[in-house]
């Protein structure tokens, strides 16, 4: 069979779904924050799948935003997470609960 | 066109209202204070005498003329503007306001020197000048009630002019409210009749609604429902039995509000608006019946309460609810020219008889019992004489002015067939003849029973000349309105007969002869009114045994009538109290506290109830946050999935 | 079948498997070394896509640096394992779980369930040049030079925050 846009939207989903079970099964704020990290590459590859079957450039282009922020996210998500670690000892998510009613 | 000059005449008064209203606490003077609030009076008048000749030049048919200064509410179907019917019957009403108006203004430029609040007498003097004269100039119901209501609030503001006074079981300020919620009271009324007049002709306007009216059959319910509310709102501001009762305790106030407000204008304003709308009364006139037998009535009684009266001010209250009770009879059977004559012949004599006594007032230092006067007459000899010539002219003695009006309506009542009520209005007037001379002989014959210490003396010339020049009226006010019997023209009822002409059309009028019958009421009218006056001259001068016995021993009668037949009181307990309590206990601590404030607090109860459920939402942990959203994101996927 | 179909499946099998693996390991050393694979493999399939700069891109930025930044954190955390799974369902995570599957199901019936048009069945003939380093720079500095510079501003905010936020408290006071 070929290898169409589908397929590529296809694998981005599945992916992208895995992301989303990860950040709601796990406890660990720093794995939580990978799979976020995964869902961001799983639209990374749609973009580019995009970009490539419709002869665009704008697609490529947004992913290298996103990357950047990707990074600027991780360094200031981690940083955050190690000041919370400081306060409270824990990095389990079920623990950090201070915006609580 | 002097016609066009009738706005001016009345925002004159307006502004001067602004200006001492604004400035005159600061102003020093007193004369510019008084002076220019006379003087936007004065001017109003000098226009009305512009138009007034302006409309004797021209033709019967064209003197009347609607001059529009700015619209006001332009709502649907409702159009009212600041607009003024400039007729002989508001012409000659915008005459009294103005001319009366302004003597009296000069009159208490001198009786209110040395006052603290002087700027404030003529502020609100002004404003009434105002409210008046829109009200009898206004070509619309709305305009009226709005003239109508600031005569109130006028009324309201000068009545309590002296409010930490005392006065009676209260101070002055008590008085005002009393007169302010009594003519509330009657307000309804008129607000109740101009909705039935709004929704049964579709129209405010006086021009449409007059012309609509004349169409209607004689006695439709609707047109009595009307004019019964109309009358009912007349009873409250021309003090008529059952809401006459504000009227004697407005005496709190300084007298020029008395002669001015209480005698001359105001209290003339419920004659005007039912002789306005003539036409409407005439419909009903099972209303009209009403409105005489009210109207007589009331001029026995108040006469009666006048007889035992000990202060001067309280006398001439009571003959002004008697005289108006006259103006009503008049009205009442069809009489409305004649009505309207003893509307200005009683702003003549009436206005006289209260500057009079407030000279007396003035020159005794602030005594108004009259069983502490008497022999003023040599003291006070202007004053004495413009008085004597105000009672002779209320007892009807001809050829002054009362006797020519008063004669009229009484003869009106007679040939109409009313002969009860002309018995009463007969009786009437013989004891107005009477109490008139009483109040004479005890302030200014006899011995002097006043305080030595006190040295009574002629007023300034601010006050004595008003008097005289009411005085003159009151002698040759009369000649306008001399009777064809006499040989007269009757002018005034020839210059108002367009304006009553509908009116005139319904009722079945008796031919204008001269009939002998006349000649004999006549007579008797003078009969009874010599017959008082001799009477009164020979109790309170010479045979003073007999009134003094009266007093002392203190006869049932007497004491009915020296408590004026217990009104206030019964007023007090059938009415006032049961309102007040009722209130308390049932509006303030049932309904006010219990429910109401319990309905807001259970609001704010119930609202934190709620936010205390709901905040159990924000648990801080972020998963549950996405659990949320993945909800809904599939949720509304699935929905458009399924579309 | 052809080699590009074969490496399509092939490389895209692993990386779902990468990721799998990732998600319910215990020890989070490991998840963070298979997300590096899972990466790899993405990388891989950019490369099949013609996008050069982007494949080198996600290894040098997202693997070089955003990993291994995640990586010394869990190292200087000294982190320990987390609970097996089934030790920790409740019945969030299982309705959770369940969402998440039937929303997987959703999109992939979005996507399958569409006409596959002309221009979706093969690479477009100028996916090789877009891809380029060239093609790249110049639509960088010329449509997209604002985005580009505030990209720029962004990383500076992210730098002088991260700095704040993980600074030790500095006993004294101002």
């Amino acid at each position: 069979m070929t290898i169409s846009l589908h397929s590529y939207l296809g694998l981005s989903a599945i992916l992208f779904a895995i992301g989303v079970a990860g950040v709601l099964t796990r406890r660990n704020v720093i794995v939580v924050f990978m799979c976020i990290e995964l869902m961001l590459n799983s639209v990374n590859l749609t973009l580019i799948a995009y970009s490539a079957f419709l002869g665009e450039i704008t697609g490529q282009v947004l992913v290298f935003f996103v990357m950047a922020v990707a990074a600027a996210e991780a360094a200031v998500g981690l940083a955050i997470v190690i000041a919370l670690f400081r306060n409270r000892q824990t990095v389990n998510i079920d623990e950090i609960n201070i915006l609580k009613w | 066109m002097a016609y066009q000059l009738v706005g001016y005449a009345v925002f004159l008064p307006l502004a001067g209202f602004l200006f001492n209203g604004l400035l005159g606490r600061a102003l020093k003077s007193e004369k510019l204070v008084g002076w220019i609030g006379s003087a936007t009076v004065g001017a109003g008048f000098v226009i009305a005498c512009m138009i007034f000749f302006q409309m004797l030049g021209s033709p019967p048919g064209e003197r009347s003329h609607i001059v529009a200064v700015f619209p006001w509410i332009t709502a649907g179907s409702l159009s009212v503007g600041f607009s003024y019917q400039v007729d002989q019957l508001s012409v000659l009403m915008m005459l009294i306001v103005t001319g009366v108006g302004f003597l009296i203004h000069v009159y208490s430029i001198g009786y209110m020197h040395g006052d603290r609040g002087f700027w404030r007498f003529f502020t609100y003097m002004n404003l009434f000048i105002f409210a008046m004269l829109n009200l009898v100039m206004a070509d619309n119901f709305l305009l009226l009630f709005l003239g109508w209501e600031g005569v109130g609030l006028c009324s309201y503001l000068l009545i309590g002019f002296w409010y930490e006074k005392k006065f009676e079981k209260g101070t002055t300020a008590d008085a005002a409210k009393k007169a302010f919620i009594v003519n509330r009271v009657g307000d309804f009324g008129f607000l109740i009749g101009m909705f039935l007049i709004f929704e049964t002709f579709g129209s405010l306007s006086f021009q449409s609604v007059f012309a609509q009216a004349s169409m209607l059959p004689t006695g439709s319910s609707v047109i009595f429902w009307v004019t019964l509310a109309l009358f009912f709102g007349a009873t409250g501001k021309s003090a008529q039995i059952p809401l006459f009762v504000w009227l004697p305790d407005a005496m709190a106030g300084p007298t020029p509000v008395s002669a001015l407000i209480h005698a001359a204008t105001m209290v003339t304003a419920g004659v005007y608006m039912v002789a306005r709308c003539s036409i409407l009364f005439v419909l009903a006139p099972a209303t009209m019946e009403i409105v005489a037998i009210v109207g007589a009535v009331t001029a026995l009684f108040a006469a009666s309460i006048g007889l035992v009266q000990n202060d001067i001010k309280k006398v001439l209250a009571y003959s002004t609810i008697s005289q108006l009770g006259y103006m009503f009879l008049g009205l009442g059977v069809g009489a409305f020219a004649a009505g309207v004559f003893h509307v200005l012949t009683h702003a003549f004599f009436k206005a006289l008889l209260f500057l009079a006594s407030g000279a007396v007032i003035h020159a005794l230092h602030e005594e108004q019992d009259i069983r502490k006067m008497g022999g003023l007459r040599e003291h006070l000899p202007v004053t004495y004489r413009t008085f004597l010539i105000g009672a002779i002219a209320i007892a009807g003695i001809p050829p002054l002015a009362g006797f020519f009006s008063k004669d009229e309506i009484l003869w009106r009542a007679f040939s109409s067939g009313h002969w009860a009520l002309w018995l009463v209005g007969f009786a009437g007037a013989g004891l107005t003849a009477f109490y008139m001379f009483r109040l004479v002989s005890l302030t200014f014959d006899g011995e002097r029973r006043w305080r030595a210490d006190a040295h009574p003396h002629e007023a300034s010339a601010t006050m004595t000349v008003p008097l005289i020049i009411l005085a003159m009226l009151s002698v040759i006010g009369g000649f306008v309105g001399i009777p064809a019997s006499l040989g007269g023209g009757n002018s005034i009822e020839h210059w108002l007969e367009p304006v009553f002409e509908r009116a005139n059309d319904k009722l079945t009028l008796l031919p204008h002869s001269v009939e002998p019958a006349e000649y004999i009421l006549m007579g008797l009218s003078v009969a009874i009114a010599l017959g008082g006056i001799m009477l009164a001259r020979s109790w309170y001068l010479r045979r003073k045994e007999i009134p003094e016995r009266i007093e002392a021993q203190k006869p049932a009668w007497y004491m009915v009538l020296l408590n004026k037949y217990y009104v206030d009181e019964i007023y007090d307990a059938a009415i006032v109290t049961p309102t007040i309590k009722g209130s308390e206990v049932l509006l303030w601590k049932i309904i006010d506290v219990r429910v109401i404030d319990w309905l807001v607090n259970a609001v704010a109860k119930a609202l934190a109830a709620v936010s205390r459920a709901a905040r159990l939402v924000q648990t801080g942990v972020a998963q549950n946050y996405v659990f949320v959203f993945l909800l809904g994101v599939v949720a509304v996927l699935g929905w458009l999935i399924a579309k | 079948m052809s080699v590009e179909a074969t490496l399509f499946f092939v490389v895209g099998a692993f990386a779902i498997a990468l990721a799998v693996l990732m998600v319910v390991q215990r020890n989070p050393v490991m998840s963070a070394i298979y997300l590096i694979g899972n990466f790899f493999c993405l990388a891989l399939l950019y490369l099949s896509l013609r996008a050069q700069l982007l494949a080198v891109l996600q290894i040098v930025v997202y693997t070089g640096a955003i990993m291994v930044l995640v990586v010394f954190v869990i190292m200087l955390l000294n982190l320990g394992d987390e609970k097996r799974l089934t030790e920790q369902l409740d019945t969030k995570k299982i309705v959770g779980l369940v969402l998440v599957f039937g929303f997987l199901l959703e999109v992939l019936f979005i996507v399958g369930g569409s006409e596959t048009e002309p221009m979706h069945a093969a690479l477009h003939p100028d996916a090789a040049t877009i891809g380029t380093v060239e093609s790249m720079g110049t639509a960088l500095f010329g449509k997209f030079l604002l985005p580009f510079e505030l990209t720029s501003l962004l990383l500076l905010a992210a730098i002088v925050g991260a700095v704040v936020l993980a600074k030790r408290r500095v006993n004294t006071e101002p």
